[in-house]
């Protein structure tokens, strides 16, 4: 044995029940060159790349099973059903709902957030009611309260963050008051990565009998979500995050606040009878999913959910844990380099801005540099504010990214230095 | 690397680094908020404009990346005396200059060959069309002030 080897051993990705190298074939996109170098991708916080197991689902759905589902006695539409029910089983399991009666299927995060405040929102909301929202939330969680804030006179009240992003538990504890109806929170931050305590936010919220929405719009793919270890009233993510495909979504609700809502939106499949006058509705989830839903979608969501447990969360939490402590180290090496955000608690997302260049600026170099990042407000201004920053360039993981994706970053960041330094 | 350099020339990072006219005016006539939603990019542009729609002066606020900031700072030292016409035209060929990967420069026919001459260091935009927007946001918030608009977007 030489010398050099262990060295070289320290040097890769490597786990016991874990190859990232392997995984990255599973990904069939990751192969492609962009602007003739090798693609690092670094932005699965905006939407993750597709393993080979995901599109062949949603080719042999087509292919081989497809037809409308919940509809026809024949044999293909049996078959679809049967896939798309299946896949609500998943999810279910994904989630640790207690049934897939708790499930909804819905076409993103904002959608599921959207229901809820259209249809919850919209019944149990007066003028002067409080919505409690956190400094860390993406839009998807702030514009639907924004809209009833018009349309109805609520109050929303936002939980502060520290300057490093970490979420104040007895801030949020002071919010709350007899005129809190809802907590409507994001689980991680897509822009700094922060990890809320969602089950103390959770716990504090119901001493006062107010139900807690989670977005899991992060945490989906981060972290094994145990719905009724934390007790969430509503928890919504979307099925592109987690290595799913795009079109499909997921709110999870208890089943009596499912069970006091309206519809959504009205249409096919979501009605018992209609008579010229009046309709009747189904029970929660098939109330709120009117009109034919993303059948192929979903199963390719099911797919994705076989795919990331298949890994396994340990693995995929050391993996992960790793990475993100070489990407800290790696980045803490380039000068003039501002980390935005540095919680305690924190996902796999980091932000950051330079001293010499604007991240719009460092993500068209780095974009050459085969680096793809995210470079803007994240949709989370109100947060970019807090920072007094337009915007910052965020890198964030994916289960298939390895040492070389981080070092081609730093090696891009070093271009930024040459042309702006 | 070589678009890269054909993109951020040294007279851009100049006027990236020291822009030209970034302040407030004591008197404006006319003034206009941009906003690139896609990225949260801000500029504010100020105008004194005269007798005979003459631009008498024009000054930009706001924050930006490299390339907005030296196309608001290069565009106010060019419009400056300009008629508001004279302006417009010119952002009608700097705009083809960002986006028509047919244009070739009119040489000594191209109106205004002079401006022209200096907005070329902006032409390796075309080859970005992710950021063409931060080339021409200054000068659609520039149209919309002389237009009297209070707003412009790149959406």
């Amino acid at each position: 044995m030489t010398l050099s080897q262990p060295l070289a051993a320290a040097r890769t990705d490597a786990r016991p029940n874990f190859d990232v190298e392997r995984v990255r074939e599973d990904f069939p996109i990751l192969a492609r060159p962009v602007h003739g170098k090798r693609l690092a991708f670094l932005d699965s916080g905006a939407s993750a790349q597709k393993p080979r197991q995901v599109i062949e689902s949603m080719r042999a759905a087509y292919e081989e099973t497809y037809a409308n589902v919940h509809r026809g006695v024949y044999f293909l539409s049996q078959r679809s059903t049967d896939l798309f029910e299946g896949a609500r089983e998943k999810v279910g399991r994904f989630l640790n709902a207690p049934s897939h009666e708790n499930i909804v299927f819905t076409r993103n995060t904002t959608e599921a957030i959207n229901l809820v405040a259209a249809s919850w929102g919209r019944t149990f909301l007066r003028e002067g009611d409080e919505v409690i929202i956190s400094a860390l939330e993406h839009h998807a969680n702030i514009v639907p309260w924004h809209l009833l804030k018009r349309e109805k006179g609520i109050v929303l009240k936002i939980a502060p963050i520290d300057d490093d992003g970490n979420f104040l538990l007895d801030a949020f504890a002071d919010l709350l008051t007899d005129r809190t109806r809802l907590v409507s929170i994001t689980h991680i931050s897509n822009a700094i990565g922060t990890i809320v305590p969602v089950a103390e936010v959770i716990r504090l919220a119901h001493a006062r009998g107010v139900p807690v929405l989670v977005d899991g719009s992060q945490a989906a793919p981060h972290i094994k979500v145990d719905v009724q270890a934390l007790d969430a009233d509503f928890y919504a993510f979307t099925g592109h995050k987690v290595y799913g495909p795009t079109g499909i979504g997921v709110l999870y609700g208890k089943s009596d606040l499912l069970a006091s809502m309206p519809p959504y939106q009205g249409g096919g499949d979501m009605i018992e009878t209609v008579t010229e006058q009046e309709s009747t509705f189904k029970d929660p989830p098939f109330r709120f999913e009117a009109g034919t839903p993303a059948i192929v979608e979903a199963i390719g969501l099911g797919a994705a959910i076989d795919y990331v447990e298949a890994l396994g969360w340990d693995n995929l939490h050391a993996h992960e844990r790793d990475l993100s402590a070489y990407m800290a180290q790696r980045l803490g090496t380039v000068e003039g380099l501002t980390v935005v955000g540095n919680a305690r608690e924190k996902a796999g997302i980091t932000s950051f801005v330079m001293e010499c260049a604007h991240p719009h600026d460092m993500g068209t170099i780095l974009d050459r540099a085969g680096v793809a990042v995210r470079a803007g407000h994240h949709c989370a201004q109100p947060l970019m504010e807090r920072y007094d920053v337009a915007a910052t360039v965020r890198a964030s993981l994916g289960l298939y990214n390895n040492r070389a994706d981080v070092d081609q970053l730093v090696e891009g960041l070093q271009q930024v230095r040459e042309i702006f330094g | 690397m070589d678009d890269l350099r054909e993109l951020y020339q040294e007279v851009i990072l100049d006027h990236g680094k020291h822009p030209r006219n970034k302040r407030h005016p004591e008197h404006v006539t006319h003034a206009a908020h941009g906003n690139n939603p896609l990225c949260g990019d801000k500029v504010t542009i100020y105008l004194v404009i005269g007798e005979r729609d003459r631009i008498e002066d024009v000054a930009f606020e706001g924050r930006g990346c490299a390339i907005s900031t030296a196309s608001a700072s290069l565009m106010t030292e060019i419009v400056k005396g300009k008629t508001e016409a004279e302006a417009r035209a010119l952002f009608e060929r700097f705009h083809a200059m960002c986006t028509d990967d047919s244009y070739v420069s009119a040489g000594d026919d191209e109106i205004d060959p002079e401006s022209m001459d200096r907005l070329q260091v902006m032409a390796g935009i075309r080859q970005f069309p992710m950021r063409v927007k931060c080339a021409t946001l200054p000068w659609h918030t520039l149209t919309a002030a002389m237009a009297g608009k209070e707003k412009a977007s790149t959406e």
